[in-house]
């Protein structure tokens, strides 16, 4: 590895500086060739000054070798039988742990488990370059004729550092301060510094979920700093004691602290008796009633002692005499 | 023999081509997913709107341009002296002993994964900018420091080979004349390399503005137009990085436009290498 990246930068400076005038050229070059010779040298010359125009001059004879090679790398592990679920990052933990114990009751199956985001699951299905998809946002438009199974639900907890002595908002402070109206922690009580918001990026089914809760027409301030995935929301706000943040609830650890929303307190029993409003449904997304292999992927997601599983790492499940224990 | 050889030349004449044939087709597929996007916003909307709310349908990516340049030139000012000090003292100044383990030791800058390095800037700079200078640490300053790092590698490799490759004669012409160690790397030895030089301070540039892994992790993203070092950004590519698992339909494409965008700027920059460095030799 560190040969190779060594000799890419070699490979890029010796390129580049054929395509360049060198500033010392060797004595006597354009006398010994012949004509024909000179020709075949220029075009060579213009392959490489395109190849640098676009910054591409690393590609070269190992370069596409060592791709083939991984191609079919990666086509013979896929050859083997199993099943491939893409989607949404909020539920990939979850389904990467019911993959793994799912495996371990059925040793000869394989199960992939990709993110990507709800809709990139969702085109995966339906391109069928993956089995199932996971979605965590109710589906929209033609999504709707998918075949789509909750298999559990997820409750979005609004955190902060810790530290932070603020414990209980208002839905109504919370959009205020995600929409810029309220900028600093004195307006809440708090102490006198800046509030930074985090969020996350356009596209993501947490972020529409709380755009859907909270926000309402509001937009999120444009000044908010930007994480691509619940876990480093999570540690953004962890690392600084002036953030404000949303991630799903099953992930708050004890470096974040979920805030009450009006007294209400996000766990099992104010999401069951509906106190708690910021729930949204965590799917399983199929391009018809499934079979075979992923049928029973998805029987078992669903058979108590899954769902059991789900309920210890925080989510809802969606069997309801599990969720009142 | 000699036909042999010919078919060996022709083969890599081929293999060179495919090559280029995939770039083209790379090229292809951006301008044909991007451009729609672009023509049905406005390019002025498009490139001049300060608001990128893909929900909303306002793909304005000015406030990005404007972050990537800040984040490059942050990297430049500060890679390029640091560079260039480094070139010169590991290919004059240096003692051998201390070159055998200098040289690898730059070169290994190269090989570590972006990824390692924008860790590092979010769990050492980032608290560090955080706790002393204000903000929310994940900052414009944060990226530029650590892109001056990355660039690093590319500057020296590329400036030394250029003074390496210099006449042996230059040097000792200048010593005979009488100049200084010093006034010969100055005076004598800088200039002649000086195209070699711009070209790899032009690559750097290149390499900075391409960066996305580390900058998704240590710019915060922010859309926002910054207005100080300490603010956060977001960057053409990371733009790209951030929201291209969950883009669909115009967002996507406004995907591609911003590499549109990224793909004029990078070929204005390696014309400008060229231009440059020719302009020097004559």
């Amino acid at each position: 590895m560190t040969k190779s990246q060594v000799s890419k930068t070699k490979q890029i400076s010796s390129a580049f500086q054929a395509a360049l005038p060198s500033p010392t050229p060797p004595r006597g070059e354009g006398k010994v060739g012949t004509t024909r010779n000179r020709g075949e040298g220029r075009l060579g010359h213009w392959v490489l000054v395109f190849g640098n125009y676009l910054g591409f001059g690393i590609w070269n004879l190992g370069f596409i070798f060592l791709l083939l090679f991984f191609l079919i790398g990666v086509g013979c592990q896929r050859s083997k039988a199993g099943i491939t679920v893409a989607g949404s990052t909020s539920v990939e933990s979850f389904a990467e742990l019911l993959a793994e114990e799912y495996i371990s009751r059925h040793p000869e199956s394989q199960i992939y488990v990709q993110g990507g985001g709800s809709t990139a699951g969702i085109e995966a299905v339906m391109s069928r370059t993956a089995n199932i998809g996971m979605c965590s946002r109710p589906l929209m438009g033609k999504e709707k004729n998918l075949y789509a199974v909750t298999i559990a639900k997820d409750a979005i907890a609004i955190i902060l550092h810790p530290k932070n002595p603020i414990q209980d908002l208002s839905l109504d402070q919370i959009r205020e301060v995600f929409s810029g109206k309220i900028r600093n922690w004195k307006e809440l009580g708090g102490p006198d510094h800046p509030i930074f918001l985090v969020t996350r990026e356009e596209g993501s089914g947490t972020r529409e979920a709380f755009q859907k809760f909270v926000m309402g027409k509001e937009d999120i301030g444009l000044e908010a700093l930007v994480q691509d995935s619940n876990g480093a929301v999570r540690q953004v706000v962890a690392s600084n004691h002036n953030t404000i943040g949303y991630i799903s609830l099953g992930l708050v650890n004890d470096q974040v602290k979920a805030l009450k929303i009006s007294g209400v307190e996000p766990n099992m029993t104010n999401i069951d008796n509906g106190r708690y409003t910021l729930v949204r449904p965590f799917l399983f997304v199929f391009n018809e009633e499934p079979v075979g292999e992923a049928k029973s992927f998805l029987e078992f997601v669903l058979s108590p002692l899954a769902q059991k599983l789900l309920l210890k790492e925080g989510l809802v499940p969606v069997l309801p005499k599990l969720a009142q224990k | 023999m000699n036909l042999k050889e010919k078919i060996i030349e022709k083969i890599f004449l081929l293999i060179a081509l495919s090559s280029i044939t995939i770039l083209a087709l790379i090229t292809f597929f951006i301008f044909e997913e991007g451009i729609p996007l672009i023509l049905k916003v406005g390019p002025k909307a498009f490139l001049l709107g300060e608001k990128w709310i893909p929900s909303k349908g306002l793909f304005g990516i000015f406030p990005m341009i404007v972050s990537s340049f800040w984040v490059t030139f942050g990297a430049l000012l500060l890679g390029i002296p640091l560079g260039l000090a480094c070139t010169i003292f590991l290919s004059e100044l240096i003692p051998p002993s201390i070159g055998i383990l200098l040289r690898p030791a730059i070169q290994l800058l190269a090989a570590i994964p972006s990824v390692i390095y924008g860790f590092w800037g979010l769990i050492v700079l980032v608290p560090l900018i955080q706790n002393y200078l204000g903000g929310p640490g994940l900052s414009i300053l944060a990226g530029s420091l650590v892109l001056s790092f990355m660039i690093l590698p590319t500057i020296i490799t590329i400036s030394e080979d250029s003074l390496k490759a210099l006449p042996p004669s230059y040097k000792a012409g200048a010593l005979a004349l009488g100049a200084t160690h010093w006034q010969t790397i100055w005076r004598v030895l800088i200039p002649a390399a000086k195209s070699g030089i711009v070209a790899s301070i032009i690559l750097g540039m290149g390499r900075a503005i391409g960066e996305t892994m580390a900058m998704i992790m240590i710019l915060g993203n922010a859309v926002k137009m910054p207005n100080s070092l300490l603010d956060s950004a977001r960057t053409l590519t990371t733009n790209i990085g951030i929201e291209m698992g969950y883009a669909s339909g115009d967002h996507r494409q406004a995907l591609f436009a911003t590499g549109i965008v990224l793909f004029f700027i990078i070929m204005a920059l390696n014309t400008l290498a060229i231009f440059l460095s020719r302009r020097r030799v004559h």
